[in-house]
């Protein structure tokens, strides 16, 4: 059975047989890119879990759109974005992307593509929760420059 | 005009609910947002900073000048963190 391209769930994902069950179902494709969002301990090392809010129904409704506009902008086969919500612990997978494609340049700027898009634009929201505080995560002013990195004529790669 | 509202993250921790229905005349979103804000503390300290709230009407993100009519759910959020 083919999984659905786009899933938002709070179980844990096994990120290898996630990328095997993806690479199997891309006929002709000569290119596949991953990424995966691991959660991140903190500097000081005390992070005791990452609470994933999302906003359901907007959240499924931005991914599908997102992913869309992947597929006709690189040409891409196939594309799947799964992403967690709810408590995570330290060094948990949160999220994945998979991109197949004929070669390998679209395949690398699809997955870019895809990220760069659902950190700004997807409605999850990250809170790090530690023994004496917790903290939401601000967006960075970096992620919006790529973003908008994106909309520059005939941008098609980073 | 009845609109639910929905609120996440810091903003609902500071308004004090996820979600609320509303009857409003407001025209657009930061009229929506003027009238909210002079409910109490709370929703005045969850809007303080216009920059760092967004909006969706309907599950479309939308600017602060967007109308209002025909909108049906409403949602204030700060800026989105995911992946």
């Amino acid at each position: 059975m083919v999984a659905a391209p786009i899933r938002v769930q709070s179980a844990p994902f096994d990120m290898g047989a996630e990328l095997n069950a993806f690479s199997a179902a891309v006929p002709g494709a000569g290119a596949i890119v991953s990424f995966s969002g691991i959660t991140r301990d903190l500097a000081t090392g005390d992070l005791q879990a990452m609470e994933i809010e999302h906003y359901p129904g907007m959240t499924e409704t931005a991914l599908a759109a997102i992913r869309t506009e992947a597929l006709d902008r690189f040409q891409l086969i196939d594309a799947m974005i799964l992403h967690r919500y709810g408590p995570l612990a330290p060094s948990d997978p949160i999220m994945m992307v998979a991109t197949a494609a004929r070669h390998r340049a679209d395949a690398f700027a699809g997955a870019a593509f895809l990220m760069d898009y659902l950190k700004s634009r997807a409605p999850f929201w990250k809170k790090e929760i530690t023994a004496t505080q917790t903290t939401w995560v601000a967006a960075r002013a970096e992620d919006e420059d790529a973003l908008a990195s994106w909309s520059k004529p005939d941008h098609t790669t980073p | 005009m009845k609109l639910e509202i929905r609120y996440f993250a810091w903003l609902r921790e500071r308004v004090g609910t996820s979600a609320e229905t509303v009857e409003t005349e407001a025209a657009t979103i930061a009229d929506l947002i003027a009238e909210l804000t002079t409910r109490d503390e709370g929703y005045a300290l969850a809007f303080s900073d216009p920059g760092a709230i967004r909006a969706a009407i309907d599950h479309a993100l939308v600017e602060m000048d967007t109308p209002l009519a025909g909108a049906r759910e409403v949602a204030f959020f700060p800026p989105m963190t995911g992946g």
